[in-house]
């Protein structure tokens, strides 16, 4: 499983705006580079992301070929309840992979 | 093909002028204040990347090094963590005063050759190829240990020759374009090659994470670079010349604070 550095405050106030901050490891291939052989490397990139609050969808994002290997994605939101923050993704070789943080909200 | 000739002719004769002018410029010693570290001559994202931990890619080889650090290898079936212990202290500082001296081959050693001797004789385990994951994380996991310390390189007095010899491939002109690593690191530091700035060559945060890369490298990697750039041949991976340019330009840097897993354009 890819390495990823997710980072989520694990304390807020409520209505406080928070950031969000994911950091993947994902070589983000193009699909237009040559190898040593002179063939194409196949595409292989990130092609999806998403960011539930409790369930609920936050953020989403499409990713395009344009985008550098080990792509940085920061977002905000408003933090409403305790609960669990989750962060989903999926390659062109269909590899899905999870990772979830934990914030308290007072 | 004549017309490709005649190009080619041009170039290396402006190349050769200009490898002129640069000699006349002498190569001194820099004084410690007018040090700088390759991060002061980024762009502010650069930098802001470099020093959120959550920003900074390095770190997802710093803690994938983490994990091997603890993992067990070889025939031995030892982890570095079962001589070592735990890192946070027992490799505190160390990678500053890489490449060190090892007596065993009467010759300096760097990082990741230490990594390897060690892999070799103590986890009896094959040695990790250069530039591959596993090195570059485990280096880069020891190299963040020592992050904010001052680089010690160049204590041991049976280093010097080795020394000497790395700052005399150092200013020694090579490729077609027979420049040497002091005409523009020495020379011509703070201008610029195309759109990019010359830094003053103070090897503080590897293995680091090049934006042009997109990936993790070592020093020996970024020396192959500049060589390809002047056209010269550059050695191959591990040979003892990358290990006395290191030793002379980790020496060149001591006292500047170590930076890895550094960020570089």
């Amino acid at each position: 499983m890819a390495r990823a550095l997710i980072n989520v405050p694990a304390k807020a106030k409520r209505g406080d705006i928070i950031e969000i901050k994911a950091l993947i490891s994902h070589p983000m291939e193009t699909g237009y580079r040559t190898g040593a052989d002179g063939a194409l490397v196949p595409r292989d990139i990130i092609n999806r992301f998403l960011c539930t609050y409790n369930g609920e969808e936050i953020f989403s994002a499409d990713l395009f070929p344009a985008i550098a290997a080990n792509p940085f994605i920061s977002f905000t939101t408003t933090a409403t309840q305790s609960g669990r923050i989750a962060f989903r993704w999926i390659d062109d070789q269909g590899r899905a992979q999870l990772e979830t943080a934990e914030i308290t909200v007072e | 093909m004549n017309r490709l000739w005649r190009r080619a002719a041009r170039t290396v004769g402006a190349a050769g002028a200009l490898s002129l002018a640069l000699s006349l410029a002498a190569a001194e010693d820099l004084p410690a204040s007018k040090r700088r570290s390759g991060f002061d001559f980024m762009s502010r994202d650069s930098q802001a990347t470099q020093v959120d931990d959550t920003s900074n890619p390095g770190m997802l080889w710093v803690i994938e090094g983490e994990a091997l650090w603890t993992a067990k290898a070889g025939a031995s079936g030892r982890s570095c963590s079962d001589c070592h212990g735990d890192a946070v202290t027992s490799m505190k500082g160390v990678a500053a005063r890489y490449p060190v001296y090892f007596t065993e081959q009467s010759r300096p050693v760097d990082l990741q050759g230490r990594i390897n001797i060690c892999r070799e004789t103590k986890q009896q385990a094959t040695p990790l190829p250069f530039e591959s994951r596993e090195l570059l994380a485990l280096a880069a996991f020891i190299g963040k240990q020592s992050r904010g310390m001052p680089i010690t390189t160049g204590d041991d007095i049976r280093l010097e020759p080795f020394r000497v010899r790395g700052q005399a491939l150092y200013e020694e002109r090579q490729g077609q374009l027979n420049f040497s690593c002091a005409d523009c690191h020495d020379a011509n530091w703070g201008r610029k090659l195309a759109s990019s700035v010359i830094p003053q060559a103070h090897p503080t945060g590897y293995p680091l994470y090049r934006l042009e890369w997109q990936g993790m490298g070592s020093l020996q990697r970024r020396l192959r670079n500049c060589m390809a750039g002047v056209r010269a041949e550059p050695y191959p991976f591990g040979s003892p010349e990358y290990i006395d340019l290191e030793l002379f330009l980790m020496s060149r840097a001591r006292g500047m604070p170590s930076e890895t897993p550094a960020v570089r354009p």
